[in-house]
């Protein structure tokens, strides 16, 4: 209760922060906002020409290949955008938080909702693959009902970004390393994940590589986004439940491990 | 009688003095391994009592390192007390250094609402005092233009203005009034001294006695992290003077 008032009271302090991190992301380049959508749209296009065409080996029976590729390529870049900027949130509110009283969970959870906010602009890129597959009639994703369980597995992402996030800050506080460690995780993550692949077309004959692969949490949040948007199919439910679960998990260390580290943090900073 | 505004109760504040700052993961482990992470204890304020009535202005006197800005951190609730408790009844405006959430970034228009949400005030609330923070900072020809390209003196300006538009029940100042030219200064004393007829309460550190006699009606003196002498202003000050020509002598 006590915690709610006063965030309550400093909720207009997020809105402005959200709204700063925005303004400020491409303020100076001539495009401006434009970029989200720019960005995911030209680095899909790389990333189809290399895997679909130079290595094209491991995608086959995918319904939509570019479709297949920008929607998990979204949702990791969203993931590692949010948890990243999060990490460094609160080192780099130093100058606030060693004169002012704020409280603290305001830097990470802002910069994750911020990147939240940029990344449902750029979902559009989505929208506008699926109407041109469509018009052209070449492999056009099925457009059903199911789509409207998109958010869903877009919501669970927030939840895990928002958990790993508050993690990820009270360990950079004290731990600067964690920064540069997490710069090779994210890149474990992304070939971990299948975005570029599809995991049934790996031959894999170690079992517990493919159990880890399955593992992952990102791998079933990922494809749950798929069936709603691409395969036009209800989601499996085991993804639903271990995602979920993972998230919330996430989330409650996360709490944990800030609330009883955050007095420490203006010594460290 | 109304409820104190501050209250402070045996407070003492602790810090680690490692020798070097350990913060990376591979210097921790050696030192973990090889048990040499020792701690030096370091009490920087120790068994603190303080009440401050509404409408007190409160100097706080004392030399470099006795402790002044960490009892003003306390109670603005920026650090925790190791021991002990501190309960601050009223909105609290602490200028520790102006201007210290503004984003270079953003433009002077921008850092008033960003730096009035960081003090915890709404959007519209700040959006009625906008003219009269442009205005008495006088930044009307440069609020559009980002604050990394201000003096010093124009954030200092911003940041006072800011913080003294919100109407505070409690106000901390620490060694601000130092900044800005003469003009400037005789300006925000004035506003100061107007805000006391609205019952501010005032939290003031200056090493100018001059500063103390003319704002405060009551001080403290710290040493070493201790409260060595409380009482009337006019007192505290004469008392501080003899320390300072004591330690020459």
């Amino acid at each position: 209760m006590k915690y709610l008032k006063n965030f309550y009271k400093y909720r207009n302090l997020m809105y402005e922060i959200v709204r700063k991190n925005i303004k400020l992301q491409y303020r100076d380049s001539v495009l401006g906002i434009f970029w989200t959508f720019l960005q995911p749209f030209l680095t899909t296009v790389v990333l189809v020409f290399i895997f679909g065409n130079v290595f094209g080996t491991s995608n086959s029976g995918v319904v939509n290949y570019p479709i297949y590729l920008l929607c998990g390529r979204l949702l990791y870049e969203f993931y590692t955008q949010s948890t990243k900027r999060a990490m460094r949130s609160v080192r780099n509110s130093a100058s606030v938080i060693k004169k002012v009283y704020v409280p603290k969970y305001i830097y990470p959870l802002s910069n994750v909702v911020s990147t939240f906010v940029t990344f449902c602009i750029s979902l559009l890129v989505l929208v506008c693959f699926i109407v041109f597959f469509c018009v052209i009639g070449k492999n056009p994703p099925h457009i059903t009902p199911y789509m409207l369980f998109a958010p869903i597995p877009i919501l669970i992402l927030l939840l895990l970004g928002i958990g790993v996030g508050l993690i990820l800050c009270t360990l950079d506080v004290f731990f600067k390393d964690i920064d540069y460690l997490y710069e090779v995780f994210c890149l474990l993550l992304f070939y971990m994940t299948p975005i570029v692949y599809k995991i049934e077309a790996l031959k894999l004959n170690s079992r517990p590589f493919k159990l880890v692969l399955m593992a992952n949490p990102m791998y079933s949040i990922t494809e749950m986004f798929r069936c709603c948007v691409l395969y036009g199919k209800m989601f499996n439910m085991h993804h639903l439940m271990y995602s979920l679960g993972f998230a919330f998990v996430t989330i409650i260390i996360g709490l944990i491990l800030f609330y009883r580290k955050q007095d420490k943090f203006i010594l460290h900073i | 009688m109304s409820k104190p505004a501050i209250v402070v109760e045996n407070m003492s504040m602790m810090f680690n003095l490692n020798n070097e700052k350990i913060d990376n993961l591979k210097e921790y482990f050696i030192k973990l391994v090889s048990h040499k992470l020792h701690y030096t204890e370091f009490w920087a304020l120790r068994d603190i009592n303080l009440t401050v009535e509404k409408g007190d202005r409160v100097g706080i006197l004392g030399f470099n390192g006795a402790g002044k800005s960490t009892l003003l951190k306390v109670i603005a609730g920026v650090l925790k007390p190791t021991e002990g408790s501190v309960k601050v009844n009223g909105v609290i405006a602490p200028m520790l250094e102006l201007g210290a959430g503004f984003d270079m970034n953003y433009s002077g228009k921008e850092n008033i609402y960003l730096y009035g949400a960081t003090m915890g005030y709404s959007r519209k609330f700040i959006e009625s005092k906008f003219d009269e923070i442009v205005e008495f900072s006088e930044l009307k020809d440069f609020i559009n233009v980002p604050v990394k390209n201000y003096s010093s003196g124009m954030r200092a300006r911003l940041g006072f203005a800011i913080a003294s538009a919100v109407q505070p029940e409690v106000l901390i100042l620490d060694e601000v009034l130092s900044v800005g030219d003469a003009k400037f200064r005789k300006k925000s004393e004035a506003k100061i001294t107007s805000m006391f007829d609205r019952g501010i309460t005032v939290l003031f550190v200056s090493h100018s006695v001059d500063q103390v006699l003319s704002i405060c009606n009551k001080a403290i003196i710290l040493d070493h992290g201790r409260i060595i002498a409380s009482g009337s202003a006019e007192e505290i000050c004469a008392e501080y003077e003899d320390m300072i020509t004591g330690g020459k002598k």
